[in-house]
């Protein structure tokens, strides 16, 4: 009895069976998708404030908004994504039919995380589904209130025959993986992305892997203290801090960090008040293994701003580490918590070679006056990141015509937009020769002979080959 | 091992591969090594498989040097960052896409076009600003040699490397850490390579092969279909990984097929096959006596005559072969074309489907429903229907696997892509920090909304547009002067969707606009 097993062959039946293919079928799994975010936004609201007390404001604008704007971007477009793209031709194809056809891989599994437990199910579930394939859910079992509702609810808006949710925690993670599907669609850890490939090669799987690392957040001396306070804080806090592209650490000079200090404390007291834990606009931990991990990372350095705990409420305060080590934990690991610590540095140059030394980050922000050319540029320039954004924080990941995704230890592959629907398709290329032109083709059969040769070279427009058989 | 990745890495590190010129350059090095050498590199290839130089230039030279002409000619557009549309939240920003190096790719090249897939990945790679270590395939040792002698002698010899080693040498390889691997070979390596990349989280290009069917519906024109089956599967003696590797079609056109393909035999090589210049041998013992293993209780149409001292087997068609036998469990790569009779079309598109997604795949008819419904309800790397082989040679079409024939694709752009980050950039500016308000907390209902709006609507690039744009910027002006209840005097009621492109010197315009309607701080 492999009930797992069965649901996975039931999947991958009514795959074979076409049901997916049409437009009018995957349109209407995206109105379901649709459908179901309208009709329960309040229990989606609810199960975010419970998991990670979200704010209503976060819930919307980070949450259903964004995945109602993929659905609805994917229904807009859908019928143009999945058109067959023609190609241009050469000389001895002119009369063929070339073009690319966007299939469906088949059985799709994505794996979503806990952060943004709503957002980063669906985004992917959008483009999974826009492209034709059937799709294993695995959500995170770490926030367990959206888990609930993607595993009872969710269901019932989209064709089951083509849609399962599976649950669990790592050892049934771990036994999903050992079957085989035709995409894996990860989001999580670099860790656990490298357990996911290394299970994926078994089978030959493509995969996307969403995954982390430290985003480091440049900030020049010419700049307005106030406003990149405002604007480092807000994506720093947001979720209490728990985004993969929340700007990770500051870089800047002892000068620079003076200034910043009393905008960021002002910028902090303004968003939160004067007791943050009371402010209905600041998350909190999603579990106490998180939380304890974040506690220890309070030690580091030294505490400018913030610095409170309590474990009761698993709430951190916003904080600010100052006199911070390259070594020490906080600068060891992904933070993923309300806390920033800012390292000195006394040039750009030894800004970008700090950033340089370490791995590829999912984001790298730089913050100056300079905005068009100059410093943000040289830093765009001479490092790499998946994404970039200069004097803002995660701005980048609300253009759908942006791809998303890292690079190096952050990850691999990308979506978003038109970018899911091609990251879920296999481009197939496709040549329709006509039966006609036969004697052009002789030119290839053998046998050989200078002749042939030279006029094969003109057939394929190889000009300029000298070669020496001729 | 470890050195050497190291010193290349170096050599990527210090920048010096990124500048486009420098690109070119080295492309252009590469370009007159193969005109300048071509003896040379024709001599090794032809020895390694037996081939005639004409067949080399053809099938390998010619693609190289189209490759980098294609690659010279475009590379400086596609270096450049592309813009992005827009929303309304960053209508005055540049948002782009700008494609950056990966950093060290590993090359592993095969050894049945020991040349061409080894070098048209090195051409994608050098283009996209990477530096590059090159295992060339040992099996095919007289070119695997030509590389490591005439690439340092044209090549920067820090950034492009050859090492050369068998199967000892390339596990070591692997362990090391690189930004990419692009592998061409079996899908038993391809495994091996991608667990091996997933230790480093290095993404992989796998290029494997597989079983490619060839169906030939009764409505067609069957000489020439026979003629061109013939020169895709008896090219370089069966050993292409896109080769057409089993017929599938009613029982009823066996005969003619077989006979056919027979006369067409004759025709390309003679009466005496083993002389003509323009058959190949197979490459070493282990193939050849693999290859001779799948004629086991076969029933041979025409050909089987092997002769192991010169690796030779003849072209050979098996007919009504039974799918559970030896040949149809595995890719032959070699010149036995099995005929495996089926009824209909139905019963074709049911017997591909039950097997492993092929690299390729070929339909011959006259009926283009018919190659409509083949190509519907199957799925390949690729597709080309009434011929075989061809649809490798357009370089605007991406080549590759899916499934357990590969991942990843690469020809072309493709290639550029394929070796390429393309980074999203968003650049905004430190300024209208008043428009920001909206997204601070403390949070309200109105903020909400207005979060919805602007992430969600979208600007087309007509009068209207611009008239929007004045309205907002008095919004934004607005906000500016921290007037709280904005949506008690904004009628929102404009319908703005539309999926156009933020044209650049809209842009501008836009900004002259805001420029005229904010007044100064």
């Amino acid at each position: 009895m492999d009930p797992l097993g069965d649901t996975l062959r039931r999947l991958r039946e009514a795959f074979h069976a076409g049901r997916t293919r049409p437009a009018e079928f995957r349109a209407a799994q995206l109105q379901g998708l649709g459908r179901f975010l309208q009709e329960n936004k309040q229990l989606l609201h609810d199960a975010l404030a419970q998991d990670l007390h979200k704010s209503a404001f976060e819930s919307e604008v980070s949450e259903v908004a964004i995945s109602q704007g993929e659905v609805t971007l994917a229904l807009r477009n859908l019928r143009a994504w999945m058109k067959d793209e023609r190609v241009p031709k050469n000389l001895a194809t002119q009369l063929d039919s070339a073009f690319i056809r966007k299939e469906p891989f088949g059985l799709v599994l994505i794996i979503a995380p806990w952060n943004y437990p709503l957002n980063l199910t669906l985004v992917p579930l959008v483009g999974a589904l826009a492209a034709g394939n059937c799709v294993v859910l695995k959500p995170s079992e770490i926030s367990k209130n959206v888990e609930k509702i993607l595993a009872e609810v969710l269901p019932q808006y989209v064709d089951q025959s083509c849609f399962a949710v599976v649950l669990g925690g790592p050892q049934e993670t771990g036994q999903l993986l050992e079957h085989r599907f035709d995409y894996i669609f990860f989001t999580g850890s670099p860790r656990v992305g490298k357990i996911v490939m290394t299970a994926a090669a078994k089978h030959l799987t493509p995969v996307t892997l969403e995954l982390g690392g430290k985003n480091p957040c440049y900030v020049d001396d010419n700049c307005d203290p106030q406003t990149v306070a405002n604007r480092v804080a807000w994506f720093r806090y947001f979720n209490a801090g728990q985004t993969c592209v929340a700007p990770d650490y500051v870089l800047c000079s002892p000068e620079m960090q003076e200034r910043l200090l009393p905008a960021l404390q002002s910028t902090i007291t303004r968003f939160y008040g004067d007791d943050p834990q009371s402010s209905p606009n600041l998350g909190r931990i999603i579990n106490q293994k998180q939380f304890q991990r974040l506690r220890a990372l309070l030690g580091c350095g030294r505490v400018a701003i913030g610095g409170q705990s309590d474990e009761s409420d698993r709430y951190i305060a916003p904080t600010v580490l100052v006199d911070v080590q390259e070594m020490e934990p906080v600068m060891q690991e992904e933070i993923f918590g309300p806390i920033l610590p800012i390292v000195n540095v006394q040039s750009l140059d030894e800004a970008i070679e700090f950033i340089n030394r370490r791995e590829k980050p999912l984001a790298l922000y730089a913050f100056s006056n300079s905005s068009q050319v100059g410093v943000v540029k040289r830093v765009l320039t001479q490092t790499s990141s998946g994404g970039f954004c200069g004097n803002d924080g995660f701005m980048h990941m609300t253009l759908a015509s942006l791809p998303f995704g890292g690079v190096g230890a952050s990850g691999m592959g990308r979506y978003h937009g038109k970018f899911s629907f091609d990251t879920f398709s296999h481009h197939r290329a496709c040549l329709l020769r006509s039966p006609g032109m036969e004697k052009l083709n002789a030119l290839r059969y053998p046998p050989q002979s200078p002749r042939r040769l030279r006029m094969l070279l003109v057939a394929m427009e190889a000009q300029g080959c000298s070669c020496t058989l001729l | 091992m470890e050195l050497e990745v190291r010193r290349v890495r170096q050599a990527f590190l210090s920048g010096r591969s990124r500048p486009l010129r420098f690109r070119l350059q080295q492309l252009e090095a590469l370009r007159r090594m193969v005109q300048e050498r071509e003896k040379d590199i024709l001599t090794a290839i032809a020895a390694d498989l037996c081939k005639s130089e004409f067949n080399v230039y053809s099938q390998e030279v010619i693609t190289v040097l189209g490759e980098i002409d294609f690659m010279l000619e475009n590379l400086p557009e596609w270096v450049t960052a592309k813009p992005v549309k827009k929303n309304v939240l960053t209508m005055l920003d540049e948002a782009y896409i700008q494609p950056q190096p990966l950093g060290v790719v590993l090359i592993i090249g095969a050894w049945n076009y020991p040349f061409v897939l080894t070098i048209q990945p090195l051409i994608g790679a050098i283009a996209a600003g990477n530096a590059v270590i090159i295992k060339p395939s040992e099996l095919s040792e007289n070119t695997a040699k030509i590389l490591a002698k005439l690439l340092p002698q044209y090549l920067d010899q820090d950034l492009y490397i050859v090492i050369n080693g068998g199967v000892e040498e390339t596990t070591e390889l692997l362990k090391q850490r690189f930004d990419h691997i692009f592998y061409t070979g079996n899908t038993a390596v391809g495994k091996i390579v991608m667990e091996a990349a997933a230790k480093h989280l290095t993404p992989v290009t796998l290029e494997l092969g597989g079983k490619s069917p060839c169906y030939i519906d009764k409505d067609c024109d069957l000489d020439i279909v026979c003629r061109r089956i013939t020169w895709g599967k008896y090219m370089n003696c069966g050993q292409t990984c896109i080769a057409p590797d089993y017929i599938l079609c009613e029982a009823s056109l066996q005969n003619q097929i077989v006979w056919k393909i027979k006369e067409t035999v004759k025709e390309f090589y003679g009466e005496n096959i083993k002389e003509s210049p323009d058959y190949e041998r197979i490459i070493n013992l282990r193939h050849f006596k693999r290859i001779l293993s799948l004629l086991e209780g076969q029933k041979i149409a025409f050909g089987g005559e092997t002769d192991e001292a010169t690796r030779y087997i003849a072209p050979t068609v098996l007919t009504d072969v039974d799918p559970k036998t030896k040949v149809m469990q595995e890719e032959i790569f070699g010149p036995i074309l099995p005929i495996v009779p089926v009824k209909n079309v139905d019963e074709a598109i049911n017997f591909i489907n039950e097997r492993e997604k092929p690299l390729a795949l070929y339909v011959f008819s006259h009926n283009h429903k018919l190659i409509k419904r083949m190509i519907d309800e199957t799925s390949s790397g690729g597709v080309t229907g009434n011929d075989v082989i061809m649809h490798f040679t357009l370089n605007s079409f991406p080549f590759g696997g899916v499934g357990s024939s590969g991942m990843g694709a690469y020809h072309g752009k493709h290639s550029f892509d394929t070796f390429s980050h393309q980074r999203p950039c968003l650049l905004k500016s430190l300024k209208r920090e008043g428009a920001n308000k909206l997204r601070y907390p403390p949070n309200s209902q109105s903020k909400v909304d207005w979060g919805k709006f602007f992430l969600l609507k979208r600007f087309n690039k007509e009068k209207l547009g611009l008239l929007l744009l004045t309205f907002l910027g008095i919004v934004a002006a607005v906000l500016v002067k921290e007037v709280s209840s904005v949506s008690a005097w904004l009628p929102i009621v404009w319908d703005v969707r539309s999926p156009c492109a933020w044209p650049p010197h809209l842009g501008s315009e836009a900004r002259l606009c805001l420029a005229a309607t904010t007044s100064r701080k």
